[in-house]
């Protein structure tokens, strides 16, 4: 009893969790915690890149018509939208590290989330809007019309569109996600919860939220840039 | 050999303050983060599914006295066995070691406070409480009749039973054992106390690890598999949907990429259990401990490169079914190597038979069984003939029954003691043992005939000329019944009036035998440093402390 | 004993300038892919396309992620999450892919001539 009492009195810095010995395994655990997470997100987000690949090899023209459905600029402004938010949740981990202020943390915070939300926006308000609108949907509920110039491809067109949806909606998902936790870093660094001896949450939110970042990357070109756009829509 | 000083008398339960008593109320367990307390937890809620699993079996084998049915419409039957199975893989099979055994001992054994991230620990419960509270309202509502494959198209648009609220139970449970799966593997990996190196781990260690392996790399695929199901039920558009090209065979590669791997988190477990029991009732040093530690990874690896040999009849490519046929033969060798492991152990060790060790040796007759009837199903050809009859069921029963499970029983016995401070009558354990032993041969082994001769698997009804065999197989169902309600009673009875265990009644080698019994919530008076290999039995030891 | 690194607590602290040089490199790729999609380069495109994104998700990963400066074990998890979803992937195609090849009528008796040419 006498060691757990000297163990107390030992001077922890603050976030210290007991099951521990010191800050540096609690922050290597908690880093290869959340990469043995990223794991999981990798696999699962893989099922749907598996069975996207499966089905692209199998019916490529209708994926090609499907793939000229979406908007390049968009997607395009999107992928910039994500890699500036990168960046700026790396300089507020970097400000954490070097001791900068709880303000200087925050604004970064705050700013990768107006990129997150911004986003979000483009997609939802133009992208998603403009595919219900023009029957691009999948599915009776919302409408999907088969055009005759698809030909015999317009039911792998739909399929398509379902892997666009289904695959970018998770993505959204998890942007959305990340916000939330964006949200609670903020709230923490506010109550001054970080210093350059601990930031363990902010790295490895950040380990998240480039993650999100990386499934996009991928996301871009297999869904935006199928068969090129050279024929010119 | 740790810093304990060995104890002249037994340490009294009442007197020490431990993991039980250093508080009380129902909100002390509900917002525990203690390992120890969280893992009784789990224990708690997975014997009420077990439960549930078993009422449904108890309704399957009643239905099967009769060729024509004796008890219930076919349509009812298919929601008995697919609840049977659904209960069992996902809410008690998958979680069972790991939950209870895994979360109790990982820290103890490796000379920790608690695991890695304790409040994901408890969070993992209480996803699992709720995937748990989702399956009963799916089978409250009626059941699902799909199986526990949830194979469309029939699940995803013909079937109109609660598919998306089960898949939805499943899918939480699922994302509760990634997290078990996470914390344990960094637990493993930081947090061994001074003087633990990777091969002086408990074999339980190495087999946990491997299990974790198989929580983090499979969960997420049956997970977005599930995910993508429900979208397909709910939105009547979906990837697997012929009728826009979809491939419901494509559902198959992905259930199964995890569904195979899962049965390794189920049996992987026991044969970590196993191997602790062998040990401690030999008094001897396990023989081939890098073995046995490596043969749990290959397992664990060589377990997501075989999930075809689920998909022969199903119209796969007979191309990829060689290579999985071929594969499926390789992933058997480890197993095997464990089995010659333990067998070794044995000979020329000082054998006692309490209830953990009939267990134990119970655990590597039948799972030899199960494991050699495999072949029989790994290879291409005789798989034609015996996929979907009762071989196959009676082959995973095998394994899932008379190992598995067998082996959660062996371990529930022997780290009792440590988790309560009492002991428990062993004159009846070994009776129960006895009666699971028996009544589950006489359940399982006619199944392999009749499914020889044809029976299929998932019907209510059977050619006349089964019903004998059938008869045996649902008497042999009422005695194993038998055999599990016994350990509830006296388990239950010992919690109080068993007497006091003492820290190590085995007289067993492993740092959660240096503890007192029951832990102390921080687990060790003084944190431990290991100087000695695992299994250091120099000579025959009595159980003095 | 667990696994520790020498750096403590604090870890690697990586210069801004590289912080916004792989930023800089990341939107040059993006409008890379983007324009050589614009070109007629056969099934090179998505050769192209997935090499650039491949790209960008390592400048991802060893920059912002700092995998560039961490533990061996941690680029080991890397691999193996991405090693595990290409076997989800391999083995799934074996089947998806084969489905349509055509035994060979003859049967495997065929082949012992051409094996037995093989070897006297």
């Amino acid at each position: 009893m006498s060691e757990m009492a000297a163990h107390n009195a030992h001077a922890h810095p603050p976030g210290f969790a007991h099951q521990f010995e010191d800050a540096a395994q609690q922050k290597e655990a908690g880093t290869l915690g959340m990469w043995a997470f990223l794991v999981t997100e990798i696999l699962f987000f893989g099922g749907m890149f598996t069975a996207y690949i499966v089905y692209r090899s199998l019916h490529l023209p209708g994926f090609i018509i499907g793939s000229h459905l979406l908007l390049v600029k968009f997607g395009a402004t999107n992928t910039a939208v994500l890699i500036c938010s990168s960046l700026t949740m790396a300089l507020a981990i970097r400000s954490a590290q070097t001791g900068k202020s709880k303000g200087t943390i925050i604004w970064w915070l705050v700013l990768t989330m107006i990129l997150g939300a911004a986003f979000l926006a483009l997609k939802f308000t133009f992208e998603w809007r403009t595919d219900y609108l023009e029957h691009t949907v999948p599915g009776a509920f919302f409408g999907f019309e088969y055009r005759p110039e698809w030909g015999a491809n317009a039911p792998y067109v739909q399929m398509f569109m379902c892997f666009y949806f289904f695959m970018t909606g998770l993505h959204a998902l998890h942007m959305v996600v990340g916000l939330g936790i964006l949200t609670v870093l903020v709230i923490m660094t506010a109550r001054g919860k970080f210093s350059s001896e601990y930031y363990t949450p902010l790295e490895i939110s950040g380990l998240y939220w480039h993650f999100v970042d990386i499934v996009w990357i991928f996301l871009f070109p297999l869904l935006y840039l199928i068969g090129g756009r050279y024929s010119g829509s | 050999m740790s810093t304990a000083i060995a104890d002249v008398h037994h340490d009294p339960v009442e007197s020490n303050v431990n993991y039980l008593n250093a508080s009380y109320g129902i909100k002390s367990w509900l917002f525990t983060v203690d390992h120890k307390r969280i893992g009784l937890m789990y224990l708690a809620v997975i014997t009420f599914m077990f439960t549930i699993g078993g009422v449904a079996a108890t309704l399957m084998r009643l239905n099967l006295i009769e060729p024509q049915g004796a008890l219930v419409e076919p349509e009812t039957y298919n929601k008995l066995f697919s609840t049977h199975g659904i209960i069992m893989v996902f809410f008690f099979l998958v979680p069972s070691i790991p939950a209870t055994l895994g979360n109790f001992l990982i820290p103890l054994m490796i000379g920790a406070r608690d695991v890695a991230f304790p409040k994901l620990n408890l969070l993992s419960w209480y996803l699992f409480v709720t995937g748990c509270c989702f399956a009963m309202f799916a089978i409250l509502s009626g059941g699902v009749d799909t199986g526990w494959t949830f194979y469309p198209p029939y699940s995803s648009l013909y079937s109109h039973t609660p598919v998306v609220i089960m898949a939805l139970g499943v899918f939480i449970a699922g994302f509760s054992s990634i997290l078990t799966g996470v914390n344990f593997v960094v637990t493993i990996h930081k947090m061994r106390a001074p003087g633990m190196t990777w091969f002086r781990l408990p074999l339980f260690i190495w087999a946990m690890y491997a299990t974790s392996l198989i929580f983090i790399l499979g969960t997420p695929v049956i997970a977005i598999t599930l995910f993508l199901l429900g979208l397909e039920r709910l939105f009547h558009v979906g990837i697997f949907d012929p009728a826009i090209g979809g491939d419901p065979l494509l559902f198959q590669h992905m259930f199964w990429f995890y569904s195979h791997p899962a049965v390794y988190i189920m049996i992987l477990p026991s044969m970590g259990v196993v191997s602790e029991l062998i040990t401690a009732f030999s008094r001897k040093k396990i023989f081939g401990y890098s073995f046995i530690a490596f043969s749990s990874l290959a397992i664990a690896v060589i377990s997501f490169i075989v999930w075809g040999h689920h998909m022969f009849v199903t119209g796969q490519s007979v191309y990829a079914g060689l290579v999985f046929s071929v594969l499926s033969f390789i992933v058997a060798i480890p197993s095997a190597i464990k089995v010659f492991n333990w067998t070794a152990t044995l000979y020329k060790g000082s054998i006692s038979y309490e209830a953990p060790m009939l267990y134990a040796l119970g655990f590597i007759g039948l799972f030899t069984i199960g494991g050699l009837t495999g072949l029989f199903l790994a290879s291409l050809a005789t798989d034609v003939h015996l996929n979907g009859t009762y071989f196959v069921v009676a082959h995973f029963h095998y394994i899932m029954v008379g190992g598995a499970l067998m082996g959660y029983l062996g371990g529930i016995h022997f780290w009792w003691p440590k988790i309560t401070g009492r002991l428990y009558p062993d004159m009846w354990a070994r009776i129960a043992a006895a009666v699971v032993f028996i009544g589950f041969n006489l359940t399982f082994f006619p199944q392999f005939v009749v499914g020889y001769w044809g029976m299929p698997r998932r019907y209510a009804v059977y050619p006349a000329e089964f019903q004998f065999l059938n008869i045996m197989s649902s008497a042999g169902a009422s005695v194993l019944a038998v055999g599990y309600v016994i350990p509830l009673i006296y388990l239950t009875w010992s919690m109080r009036y068993g007497p006091p265990a003492g820290r190590n009644p085995w007289g067993a080698k492993g740092l959660e035998w240096t503890t007192l019994s029951p832990p102390p919530t921080e687990n060790f008076d003084v944190p431990p440093i290991v100087t000695e290999d695992a299994y250091n039995y120099a000579h025959a030891e009595a159980s003095h402390v | 004993m667990s696994d520790h690194t020498e750096q403590g607590a604090h870890g690697h602290v990586v210069p801004v300038g590289v912080y916004v040089a792989v930023f800089l490199a990341l939107m040059c790729l993006t409008a890379l892919t983007t324009g050589v999609a614009y070109l007629d380069l056969g099934k090179w495109n998505t050769v192209a396309a997935l090499t650039i994104a491949v790209i960008k998700m390592l400048l991802v990963v060893l920059f912002f992620m700092h995998v560039k400066y961490a533990h061996g074990l941690t680029k080991v998890v890397i691999i193996a999450g991405f090693f595990w979803l290409g076997i989800m992937i391999t083995l799934s195609l074996s089947d998806e892919l084969t489905r349509g090849w055509e035994m060979n009528p003859a049967g495997w008796t065929s082949v012992i001539p051409f094996l037995h040419h093989l070897f006297f």
